[in-house]
């Protein structure tokens, strides 16, 4: 399985999860006479991919990386079946190590598992609530990255019913504990990543699913909107080809810059160290010591004891998120505020 | 080639009654720092630039339950210079519990030709309040911007609070609808405490909602702050709506302690 | 694999929840005026919630609030982007959100009615978002709709042919549109009102009452699930605040 199939299902404008009622701000770029035409709508969606649709792409890169390390089998009892429909030849027990996780990338295929070679990998066996508050977290940086509310707000709505649809699609472990986690709806990215490792995708899959949506949801309300020529519209799309490969490329490659470009003033502030987290630069050295080697984390972890371990292994993982890309748009931040005030709207957002 | 790197640092302390004392004021050319107040220091920039390739670092740490307001006395005029690397800010400024920090300097400016990356780490104690405005305006009087790419984190506690890039010069963004319309200027501010932490919750799935003005809104986040974003055609009605939105999201928080002792 | 098996039914699990009833039909056909006249005759006896699915935005549920028939917290909106039929048959996720969304706030209810934005004679409800749907005619579209048939005019449980007071002045003939929509439905009610001289709508009123009877007896008590959407409490909000142990 390598996920090329689920990738179509999940980037489809058809999938059944309300996609097709958000316009991404286009409705009220439309309304102020922000986007009037094609030219307009081009430079739209170019500046929307490589603002929120580069920062959803990552999130969802991260979010996948995340759920298919929740998927993928641990030692000991309490083994997570292997995702996937029930129905599907795959199900059963996982035959080795990451194979949740390798997704097209066991045939070696144009570096699919980028963004999944490195990640701090399973929980220490025996412990559920970490993985729970490890995806609030991940939920959290998505949060950090919407200053608008009003966007917020449709990134979650959007996010639950896409989770409402993917628990039903590719039931996995993984999509449970996200709604258990954050059940007012997770971000929209971060319900994508999720689903996309449950239905056997890559990070790098997830990413270009989310980068990919996030300019054709756009890009459809402007058809119905301004009456444009479908093809004209789709010939816009077709000119983002590459930038929307890049944007994949790019997300996951940010996963992998774990180490921001200096050590973050949070791990030690005034407060000193607090019970339980991990010393001052202990995140920075994990994340060194991740980059040297996957195995080698884990001798480390094994030998610190089951506390330090668990510790150690979320500082990974925050660590790992600290530099995901934020980049903001702030006239899509004004025009998300704005359509809230439009007493006509025909979209949620 | 001749590069600069420096490194600036203002430390307070608490100096007993509430009062705060500058501890530390150490200034590293081309980053001078001027003491103008009990609690107030202005940046007074000693020659041009920065340039391609210069390094500067401020570092700002604010002792629990002290305060402190850093100002400049100019604009910043990003300049090319002739090195590949791009000119290199680094802030990383730091309030402690209890503690108050007013950042507003004047704007940067990307003139034409320069490549600048602006990085600043801001770390809130729990109960820290804190003012932080940023500025940017794209290119001097008729000039199209250099490139200049900004990061803003800041955390509470540890926690993410605002994570944000904000590209200026790149084919990508420039003239898209979607991020700067046909603004010449950006600007943001984070006024952050624990007066703005979003009320006890009772149903996670409505948001606050945001107060929206002419190119401004003060927008509430996820966890204790509000970000004012403005865009604006020139630096004086950038400011402007700053201030709208400032005041929305001060009024937004009454009983907020003062975010700084005076704003111009 | 068993472990989410149940997942498999969970958007239509009918045990414990309340009715769902889709309103159906043409635009102006008189649905929010059935909509605000089922609110006034069953609202001192069911537990009422009501969703709208408004071409543009929030007018219909606008109007039910000011109409006052009904605690106007107990109405969402769902906007569709310009495609009414898709939200209640091709895509249902936002709806069924809002629904639940209903239940969790407002929840147990009894009824849940979910009013469509207004199309043409082929719309429906798909089966996963109305446990029952009425499709809601009127006299001034003319006597020979009936007998066009159309999915919504043939398989709804209920058909309502509204604004019979209008038919004198229209020369729709009421009879020709009993008999040709009794030839086209296989035996399902219909019912004739006039929603403007019967402002509680009462004939449809008392059939709801008993397709709310039969589900309750069928699938139970409505009872109030802690479903996995509900708010996340406050506790569990402080400890997530709380720093990461
Ligand atoms: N004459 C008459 N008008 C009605 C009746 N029921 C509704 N209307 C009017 O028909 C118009 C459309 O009704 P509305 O409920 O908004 O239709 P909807 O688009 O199907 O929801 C409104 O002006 C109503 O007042 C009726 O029984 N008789
Ligand atoms: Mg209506």
């Amino acid at each position: 399985m390598n996920g090329d199939a689920a990738l179509l299902l999940l980037a489809d404008s058809r999938l059944p999860a309300g996609g097709h009622a958000h316009s991404g701000g286009v409705e009220e770029a439309v309304r102020r006479g922000a986007v009037t035409g094609a030219g307009d709508l081009a430079r739209f969606l170019r500046g929307r991919l490589a603002t929120a649709g580069l920062v959803t792409a990552a999130l969802a890169a991260a979010a996948c990386e995340l759920a298919a390390s929740e998927t993928a089998p641990v030692a000991g009892p309490g083994t997570a079946p292997r995702t996937g429909p029930a129905t599907g030849p795959a199900t059963g027990p996982a035959t080795g190590p990451g194979t949740a996780m390798d997704g097209g990338g066991r045939d070696g295929q144009d570096g699919w598992e980028l963004g999944a070679a490195h990640d701090p990998g399973a929980p220490p066996p025996g412990d559920t609530a970490d993985t729970v508050s490890l995806w609030r977290r991940l939920d959290a940086e998505a949060d950090a990255r919407t200053a608008s509310p009003a966007q917020r707000e449709a990134a979650r709505l959007q996010g639950r019913l896409l989770l409402r649809t993917a628990r039903r699609m590719w039931p996995s472990a993984a999509l449970d504990t996200l709604a258990r986690a954050v059940p007012e709806g997770p971000h929209h990215p971060v319900a994508l990543g999720a689903a996309a490792a449950s239905a056997g995708c890559a990070p790098r899959q997830a990413a270009l699913a989310a980068a990919y949506t996030s300019v054709t949801g756009p890009a459809t309300a402007a058809v119905r909107l301004l009456g444009l020529d479908p093809v004209t519209v789709h010939r816009l799309l077709a000119d983002l080809a590459t930038a929307l490969d890049d944007t994949a490329r790019a997300a996951c490659a940010s996963l992998d810059d774990a180490i921001p470009e200096d050590d973050e003033p949070e791990e030690c502030g005034h407060q000193g160290p607090q019970p339980g987290r991990p010393p001052a630069g202990h995140a920075a050295e994990q994340a060194a010591e991740q980059a040297a080697g996957h195995a080698a984390g884990h001798a480390v972890e094994h030998a610190a004891g089951h506390v330090a371990g668990h510790a150690a292994w979320q500082a990974r993982w925050h660590a790992r998120w600290h530099a995901l890309p934020g980049h903001s748009a702030p006239a899509l931040d004004l025009l998300a505020e704005g359509h809230l005030t439009n007493p006509m709207k025909l979209f949620v957002s | 080639m001749t590069t600069v790197t420096a490194r600036a640092l203002i430390r307070t302390e608490a100096a007993g009654g509430g009062r705060t004392r500058l501890e530390t004021l150490r200034s590293d050319p081309p980053l001078t720092l001027r003491q103008t107040g009990p609690r107030r220091v202005h940046l007074v920039s000693t020659g041009a630039g920065p340039l391609r390739g210069d390094h500067l670092e401020l570092g700002v740490d604010v002792a629990p339950g002290t305060s402190l307001e850093v100002r400049s006395v100019g604009a910043t005029l990003v300049l090319p210079g002739l090195a590949d690397a791009p000119s290199v800010m680094v802030v990383r400024a730091r309030v402690g519990a209890g503690a108050t920090l007013h950042f507003s300097p004047e704007p940067t400016v990307l003139a034409a030709g320069c490549a600048h990356r602006l990085v600043v780490r801001l770390s809130l104690a729990e109960d820290a309040n804190v003012f932080w405005r940023e500025e940017i305006v794209f290119g001097r009087h008729g000039e199209r911007p250099g490139r200049g790419h900004a990061r803003f984190d800041a955390t509470v506690a540890g926690r993410p609070l605002l994570r944000q890039d904000l590209l200026v010069g790149e084919e990508t963004v420039d003239d898209s609808p979607a991020v700067h319309g046909d603004a010449r200027c950006v600007g943001s501010t984070l006024i952050a405490g624990p007066a703005w932490a979003p009320p006890a919750v009772t149903d996670v799935k409505r948001e606050r909602r945001a107060v929206l003005g002419d190119g401004w809104a003060a927008l509430p986040l996820a966890g204790p702050g509000v970000q004012v974003c403005a865009l604006g055609a020139d630096a004086v009605q950038l400011r402007v709506r700053l201030r709208h939105g400032e005041e929305a999201a001060t009024a937004s928080a009454p009983g907020a302690p003062p975010t700084g002792p005076h704003r111009p | 694999m068993g472990a989410y098996h149940d997942d498999l039914h969970d958007a239509a699990e009918p045990h414990g929840r309340a009715l769902r009833l889709g309103i159906g039909g043409p635009v102006g056909s008189g649905k929010t005026a059935l909509v605000a006249a089922l609110c006034r005759s069953l609202g001192p006896s069911l537990r009422l919630a009501v969703v709208t699915n408004d071409i543009y935005t929030t007018e219909d549920a606008d109007f039910l609030r000011r109409a006052g028939v009904i605690d106007p917290e107990r109405i969402l909106a769902v906007q569709t982007g310009c495609c009414p039929h898709t939200a209640i048959r091709d895509d249902i996720a936002a709806n069924l959100d809002a629904v639940e969304t209903l239940e969790e706030r407002f929840g147990p209810l009894d009824l849940v009615i979910v009013e469509s934005g207004g199309d043409n004679l082929t719309a429906t409800f798909s089966r996963g978002l109305a446990d029952r749907q009425i499709f809601v005619l009127d006299v001034s579209g003319g006597d020979k709709v009936p007998r066009k048939g159309g999915p919504g005019v043939t398989s709804a449980d209920l058909l309502v042919v509204n604004k019979t007071d209008l038919a004198p002045m229209v020369g729709a003939d009421l009879t020709v549109m009993s008999r040709d929509a009794a030839a086209v439905r296989d035996g399902k009610p219909v019912l004739f009102t006039s929603i403007r001289e019967d402002r509680g709508a009462h004939s449809v009123a008392e059939w709801a009452t008993h397709m709310v009877d039969a589900w309750q007896r069928e699938h139970g008590e409505p009872h109030h699930h802690a479903a996995h959407h509900t708010a996340r409490n406050a506790t569990e909000q402080a400890a997530q605040q709380a720093p990461a142990s």
